[in-house]
């Protein structure tokens, strides 16, 4: 079956260089920088970017964090926390915006 | 569970184990484990000393774990005679070697085992036995151990795959964390892991399943966090240990369908910078029938020491063995990976 998305692309990630090598060096640097130990540790950034692949629904990303979680020892329980943290904000960021939508409606509305 | 060798599993046969890893090596385009140290000018690889002898005292084991490369448990027989101890202790008494590893299936399982330790101990060597916790509690003959080990100083390494109950579990069988947890309170309360007492129990992590590990020192803080947070238990040190293609964990990459990408993973994460610190360079690894090799994982894949060097502990040569060329196949990609894995955790620190 073809899909859009195929998992071994994930293992081409570095080949976005091939087109546009000067950009691509300073995203893998930076990258490199933003998941290095820092005022968070790098398992915490790790469980912050398994939460943050479920929000974008990013398939590679989910792949590649939920590895990444497990070899930083990470807990199935603390992976699951993490991803209900981003169906919380996902769910609730839907849900601040009836605000607006009550706004609307009370000033529509008799 | 039983063993593979109980099951008649073709795993159970080391030349199919090692026909199975140079296949998907070939298969897969994966560069071979030679190929790869020869590139970089490490090959041959060589002993550089003889400082460990490590002794395999028997596959007899009361658990079966599902990653345990020796196919340890209560079906294994194969246990060392007082005959061949007696070998390795003429050995440990001539060649000055400084320190003796035990190691098994459960060593303690192993009828002379107290008496090796004894006499090991009486020689002045360091004395380190791989205990799996749980037989501690197995039975009440073993229950004074933690007293026994305390006696002799032997420096303990007890594999506890995670800080919780479901993991562990999952790799090594059910109620073994409990169980685990139990008998580090029993070691603690003779002074195990404690810094005065001099006592060492240090720790074991291997990943629960085909992935590789990361961050040896973070793991140990988590580790002792949690363990001490919840449990009440303290311990010294924890290694970080990376699963070997072999054996039983080969079985679960396979049956898991996860044996080509958990090879690529390998290979993909080799570190040149592991190579001086492999154990293999400074250990000769005793199996329980005396027969000679570089390491643990070298002894379950019967790849016996170097062609032109005696085989048995009875023919032990120290000018022989201390610059010997290292047997090596496609699972040394598993102490090779990142930061390393040989008996005491990570190799690059
Ligand atoms: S891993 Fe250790 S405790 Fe588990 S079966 Fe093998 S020898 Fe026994
Ligand atoms: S498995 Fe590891 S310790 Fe054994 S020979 Fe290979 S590199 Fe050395």
């Amino acid at each position: 079956m073809k899909t859009y998305y195929n998992p071994d692309d994930l293992k081409k990630f570095g080949d976005i260089a091939d087109f546009d090598k000067p950009l691509a060096d300073q995203f893998f640097r930076w990258y490199g920088d933003v998941f290095s130990e820092g005022a968070l540790t790098a398992r915490e950034k790790s469980l912050i970017a398994l939460a943050v692949a479920h929000a974008v629904q990013c398939p590679y990303c989910i792949e590649a964090y939920t590895e990444d979680t497990l070899a930083k020892g990470c807990s199935e329980e603390q992976m699951m926390e993490a991803v209900h943290v981003a169906a919380a904000i996902r769910g609730g960021s839907s849900l601040v915006h009836a605000t607006q939508m009550m706004n609307k409606a009370k000033a529509l509305t008799m | 569970m039983k063993s593979l060798l109980a099951q008649h599993h073709e795993l159970s046969d080391s030349g199919r184990q090692l026909q199975l890893l140079d296949n998907v090596v070939y298969a897969s385009g994966i560069t071979s484990f030679r190929q790869k140290l020869d590139t970089l000018g490490f090959y041959p690889l060589k002993s550089t000393a003889v400082e460990i002898l490590q002794v395999n005292i028997g596959k007899m084991c009361n658990q079966t774990c599902r990653h345990c490369h020796v196919d340890a448990g209560p079906d294994r027989r194969e246990i060392m005679t007082r005959e061949t101890m007696e070998q390795c202790l003429q050995v440990l008494q001539t060649s000055a070697i400084p320190i003796v590893d035990i190691t098994g299936g459960a060593p303690e399982m192993n009828p002379h085992f107290r008496w090796f330790v004894e006499q090991c101990s009486s020689l002045g060597v360091k004395v380190m036995n791989r205990c799996n916790l749980t037989i501690i509690l197995a039975n009440k003959n073993y229950h004074d151990l933690p007293e026994f080990f305390a006696r002799h100083k032997v420096e303990l390494v007890s594999s506890l795959p995670f800080y919780n109950a479901d993991r562990t579990d999952r790799q090594r069988g059910e109620g073994v964390f409990d169980t685990s947890v139990k008998a580090i309170q029993m070691l603690n309360a003779v002074g195990y892991g404690k810094e005065e007492s001099g006592l060492i129990l240090n720790l074991v992590y291997n990943p629960g399943g085909a992935f590789l590990s990361t961050g040896q020192q973070v793991l140990e803080s988590q580790f002792k966090k949690v363990l001490h947070d919840q449990y009440a238990v303290v311990f010294n040190n924890l290694f970080t240990i990376t699963n070997m293609p072999i054996s039983r964990f080969l079985d679960y990459l396979v049956s898991s369908g996860n044996y080509e990408s958990y090879m690529e993973k390998l290979q993909a994460a080799f570190n040149p910078a592991t190579i001086n610190g492999l154990m293999c360079r400074n250990t000769i690894s005793v199996g329980w029938d005396g027969h000679l090799y570089d390491c643990d994982f070298n002894q379950m894949l019967d790849l016996k020491i170097g062609s032109n060097h005696a085989h048995h502990i009875s023919h032990f040569n120290m000018t022989d063995l201390k610059h010997r060329e290292i047997i090596i196949s496609q699972h040394c990609y598993g102490c090779t990976a990142g930061a390393g894995s040989s008996c005491g955790g990570e190799v690059v620190k």
